[in-house]
């Protein structure tokens, strides 16, 4: 799957990588969707940096297309789970059990990796420990700034909050705190005009 | 007391005015026929009797309004106050900065007595009486920037001093220009401005935080920023943008020189002993238009400013749709005569 160009966009917006194997005494990996993936290409680079990488993996819609090939890599530890929310208390154990010199590998979503890199730091790790690559959907993790409630996966703008029901445009002002881009009521000053819905990046 | 304090509503019926007196004083932001975006920044410096720039902190005849109005924007909405764990230190120094000059400046209005920790605050347009031990949180009824910032007028951020960048990781915002810090809390200084159009490439950003690395305690700074507001709403809020957005459709070429109102935000900024932090006061200033132009110079001046202004730059301050009326309205006022130089009335 070819990866996605996000075209230049003001400074509050996250920018990703590619993962590169870095020296470390173990490795936290953790990916959603094709996320998988980069950590396939990551493995393939560096096939020492597995027999100390706990690799945490949310499969999403992909279902079992990935999970073969990352047990294939032979993981110390591999756990796939029905979302992040269900893998989120193994995340924050494994942040807390891990000691100095531990490296970071985020990878798929943005909403994956903004929601991990905010467990990474309210952690005390550093951003400079933690890598991230984008790959797959371009769905956003999008918080009303009206009602506050965050919509995930969020394709098109403008949207349906999931919680308070208004029409949103989905801007490209990020909050890491949040891990989550801002939306914003379409129609507030023409109500009920509302633009028809576009995917986003077209 | 010296100044008599208007009761005055900023929502609703919006009853608020600006005396004679207040539009005199009104801090005009341009001085000269056209705007674009520049650093701006020049020392807080006591400047002529009687301006908005006289005294570190200027308080008006809005003061006990202004602060009743904040009182219901946090009963509303809580989140409009918030400080990371990190920057309670910062909040005790600016409780004392707006303490201490205060007292200074208005004897007549706030009265600080301190023996050691022991403090004892008087502030009489509010009714308002505390003796609490400074640095001492459990001695306040809320945490000390909610506490002094509930009594000052315009909003306050705390910015942290870090990896050669500032952090708005505190802040008590209820009269902003359409920003929310619940969303913004935490972020860098590159990143809560970026929304803003041209600037970054215009490299005022990056030429402005480095001065402010720089600050030196003792040696605050100011600068104006304004944007056009519908009705003399304080708490443009995005948070309360879907209730208060529907209100620019309400203008006519009838009212429109009633309803707009030029906003104007004093920005000042101050190291801070303690923490490091820096103390960014946001004083929001509203007039309406029928009052700007009675001083001939400033509507003049904004009808040329608003009419050349880059299509972009009037879309980001909210305007662009009503532009053309309000820009008609002025023409009325402008002459075609030169303007003096400077920002203030001639």
């Amino acid at each position: 799957m070819p990866r996605f160009q996000f075209p230049k966009s003001i400074q509050s917006r996250p920018v990703y990588g590619t993962l590169t194997a870095r020296a470390g005494t173990s490795h936290l990996m953790l990916a959603d969707a094709e996320g998988a993936d980069a950590l396939v290409d990551l493995a393939a680079s560096a096939t020492e940096l597995m027999a100390r990488a706990h690799v945490i993996y949310i499969p999403k819609a992909t279902g079992a297309t990935y999970t073969e090939r990352l047990r294939a890599l032979k993981p110390a530890q591999l756990y796939v789970g029905p979302s992040l929310d269900a893998a989120l208390p193994r995340l924050r154990k494994a942040l807390a059990d891990a000691h100095m010199g531990l490296q970071i590998y985020l990878a798929g979503t943005e909403g994956l990796i903004g929601q991990a890199m905010q467990e990474a730091i309210a952690a005390g790790y550093p951003a400079s420990a933690i890598q991230t690559e984008h790959r797959g959907s371009v769905a956003r993790r999008v918080q009303c700034v009206h009602c506050k409630g965050i919509t995930e996966d969020v394709e098109t703008t403008p949207f349906v909050c999931s919680h308070c029901g208004l029409n949103l445009f989905v801007r490209d002002h990020y909050s890491r705190r949040l891990a989550a881009f801002q939306g914003v009521r379409v129609d507030a000053e023409d109500p009920g005009e509302v633009p028809v819905s576009e995917g986003l990046y077209q | 007391m010296t100044i008599q304090f208007n009761d005055e509503t900023f929502y609703d019926d919006f009853t608020f005015r600006n005396s004679e007196r207040a539009i005199r004083r009104f801090p005009f932001p341009f001085h000269e026929d056209s705007y674009m975006y520049s650093v701006n920044l020049e020392p807080h410096l006591s400047l002529r009797p009687g301006s908005v720039y006289e005294k570190t902190f200027d308080v008006d005849e809005h003061y006990v309004s202004e602060m009743r109005d904040r009182a219901r924007v946090l009963s509303d909405d809580p989140l409009r106050c918030q400080s990371l764990p990190h920057m309670t230190l910062a909040g005790w120094d600016l409780l004392e900065l707006i303490m201490v000059e205060k007292a200074k400046d208005y004897p007549d209005l706030f009265e600080l007595h301190r023996a050691g920790d022991r403090w004892h605050w008087i502030n009489k347009p509010l009714g308002i009486e505390q003796k609490f031990t400074f640095l001492d949180e459990t001695t306040l009824p809320c945490g000390p920037m909610e506490y002094i910032t509930r009594q000052a007028q315009g909003d306050f951020a705390l910015l942290d001093h870090r990896d050669d960048n500032l952090w708005m990781d505190a802040g008590m915002v209820t009269t902003q220009a359409d920003w929310s810090l619940d969303f913004d809390i935490g972020m860098n200084f590159y990143e809560w401005h970026a929304p803003v159009p041209k600037a970054h490439e215009l490299g005022v950003f990056q030429r402005a935080l480095k001065f402010l690395l720089n600050l030196q305690q003792g040696a605050p700074v100011r600068r104006l920023n304004w944007t056009m507001t519908v009705n003399p709403l304080l708490d443009t809020s995005p948070e309360n943008y879907h209730k208060w957005g529907v209100q620019k459709t309400s203008v006519t070429s009838e009212n429109v020189g009633s309803k707009y109102h030029l906003r104007v935000e004093l920005q000042t900024l101050f190291r801070l002993p303690r923490s490091n932090a820096l103390a960014f006061p946001i004083r929001c200033y509203l007039i309406r238009l029928e009052d700007l132009v009675t001083v001939p110079k400033w509507g003049r001046r904004l009808h040329r400013v608003l009419r050349d202004l880059p299509e972009e730059l009037a879309t980001y301050k909210g305007f662009i749709r009503n532009r053309p009326m309000i820009v008609g309205y002025l023409s009325q006022f402008d002459d075609g005569a030169e303007t003096s130089p400077g920002i203030w009335p001639d």
